[in-house]
């Protein structure tokens, strides 16, 4: 018979191979097997009933709906697909089931209102959500901060932003960033100016790196739209001063009209095209933009850098 | 060694085909199964359908139950009954005893699942008026279900060699339903990056996965199963079974009996 430290080698032994060999085979299990999905089905769709089963649980229940809507969110973002049909409903049995879960309306409502394939492309529903938030929680001043900028940004309704700023700045503990906000919206509607500052808000206002990094695709693409009509009226003023288009540039810079070739956000310099227009570089790079495309190139609100990837 | 662990695995099997509480658990899935004929007649259409998913979904459940039932017992009644003294009195290793009674409990198992399967196929016939060839394909999600039970039964016996009874029903039931969703977790694992990637795969490959040999749904609507998944699904519960059993003996080997 073997000793007692021998069979405690062999069976360690047998533990580490058998479970190497098991992981293996897992592997190989798992590529012959249909890619897991999280399935496009909402498996209770009341939440009255999955209320009632949580037994008292809901709070946590709608956490895990919130983490499902997440991760919903995320697979699809990931594909770069235009469907985001449980979204919704994922975000309102969340919310249903746990009314002050500030982030799910919060974070919940910039997952609805990007248009695909960024979001969901619904900002209706997003207002919704939102609208549901407020009501269950008056007090917190980002859900008007967010409401209002659905209204200025995707529904162009620059007095109901205006509204929601200004009920959303009177808060306490709001943020005085609401109050300006509100009184721009208000007057200046639908300039560059504004939109940059409510993005901007945006992009210092959160932590999160996805809707930091997504604020700031929209800066640099509304600094391209600015450069590019700013660059655009030099050269046409040049052209009237001196009777042709310049080659490129460098003439505006020889002739001290500018004091360097200017570039892009991204660092590349702007191309000049013969009949005057002004181009950048690699417009995949810069989503959003809606000025500066090649010819007969359509406003994208496509992420195309990482589409082509 | 081969025969004393033939030995414990016969008297394991006997054991456990007189307890009663087993014939219960039987006579309930063969019960279901009968239901599912009169459930199919009230639907439209899907009479074999309904018979397939809900006899092969109690053939799997209860199954599971009797497995962790009868295998979270294995050594804690020997120890109750004072007979594990007597039987470690004789030439028997405790490793031996350990994968006697595994194979004792794995060999009930295939036996009763048999017979509660020749139940489902009597439903079957009568339902489709004939077994076809295609009802064959049946039989691999009856064998991954079957896999299903050996693992199982090698967590309940790793769980059993160190903790009381009801802990260990606790730990492989929790074990079965989060293995259930193993996929789900492999998911979560693609979505995030870093040490919290690593770490929530390898969790997912440290817990058993039985999403893989669920195959009920697609061999309910006569989708065959690739011979490549019928290979590896086998050789990971073999290999996962032997990992669970070998470490239920290390346990077991080192574990004060006194």
């Amino acid at each position: 018979m073997k000793s007692a430290r021998q069979i405690t080698g062999i069976l360690s032994f047998l533990l580490i191979v058998c479970f190497g060999g098991s992981v293996l085979a897992e592997r190989k299990v798992d590529q012959l097997r249909p890619a897991a999905t999280l399935e496009e089905m909402l498996y209770i769709p009341s939440s009255k009933v999955v209320r009632r089963m949580s037994v008292g649980f809901e709070a946590l229940v709608a956490d895990i709906y919130w983490t499902r809507a997440v991760q919903y969110f995320g697979a699809k973002h990931i594909d770069n697909t235009n469907q985001y049909k449980l979204l919704y409903p994922l975000l309102d049995m969340a919310t249903d089931l746990d009314p002050r879960l500030i982030p799910a309306y919060e974070f919940g409502s910039v997952f609805l209102t990007q248009p695909p394939p960024r979001g969901a492309g619904e900002p209706l529903k997003a207002v919704a959500l939102l609208q549901k938030g407020i009501r269950q929680n008056p007090n917190s001043w980002r859900l008007y901060q967010g409401l209002g900028f659905i209204y200025y940004m995707e529904l162009k309704d620059y007095p109901a932003a205006g509204q929601a700023f200004e009920q959303g700045s009177k808060i306490p503990g709001a943020h005085p960033f609401l109050k300006v906000m509100a009184a721009r919206t208000i007057q200046e509607g639908g300039n560059y100016q504004t939109a940059q500052m409510l993005w901007q808000s945006i992009y210092e206002s959160f932590n999160d790196g996805l809707i930091r990094e997504n604020a700031m695709t929209h800066l640099r693409a509304l600094q391209v739209d600015q450069e590019v009509l700013q660059l655009e009226a030099l050269v046409r003023a040049y052209a009237a001063r001196t009777g042709h288009l310049p080659a490129g540039f460098a003439e505006l810079v020889a002739a001290h009209v500018l004091s360097s070739v200017p570039r892009d956000p991204l660092g590349y310099p702007y191309e000049l095209l013969p009949d005057g227009h002004v181009m950048v570089k690699f417009y995949r790079e810069l989503p959003f933009i809606t000025h500066g495309l090649p010819p007969g190139q359509r406003p994208s609100n496509m992420d195309l850098s990482t589409r082509h990837k | 060694m081969t025969r004393r662990i033939a030995y414990i695995a016969s008297n394991t099997f006997r054991e456990a085909v007189r307890d009663r509480v087993l014939y219960n658990l039987i006579l309930f899935v063969l019960l279901l199964v009968g239901s599912a004929v009169l459930f199919g007649q009230i639907s439209m259409e899907i009479e074999r359908i309904v018979v397939i998913n809900l006899s092969l979904t109690s053939i799997s459940i209860f199954g599971v139950i009797i497995a962790i039932f009868i295998g979270i017992q294995l050594v804690s009644k020997e120890i109750d009954k004072k007979t594990l003294y007597t039987v470690l009195a004789r030439p028997v290793r405790r490793w031996e005893f350990i994968i006697g009674k595994f194979f004792g409990l794995v060999e009930t198992l295939t036996v009763n699942t048999c017979f509660m399967a020749l139940g489902f196929y009597a439903a079957l016939f009568y339902v489709s008026n004939g077994l076809h060839k295609s009802d064959l394909n049946i039989l691999t999600a009856i064998y991954f279900i079957v896999l299903q039970f050996v693992v199982i039964t090698s967590l309940a016996l790793l769980f059993s060699s160190f903790s009381t009874p009801i802990f260990s029903a606790i730990f492989a039931f929790a074990l079965f339903v989060i293995g259930t969703f193993a996929d789900d977790l492999k998911n979560f694992a693609a979505l995030t990056e870093g040490t919290t990637h690593w770490l929530i795969t390898g969790v997912a490959y440290l817990l058993p996965n039985f999403g893989s040999l669920n195959v009920i749904g697609s061999v309910a609507h006569d989708q065959p199963v690739s011979l490549a998944l019928f290979v590896h699904n086998s050789l990971y519960a073999v290999l996962y079974s032997c990992a669970a059993v070998c470490g239920a003996a290390l346990i077991f080997e080192r574990r004060n009996l006194k």
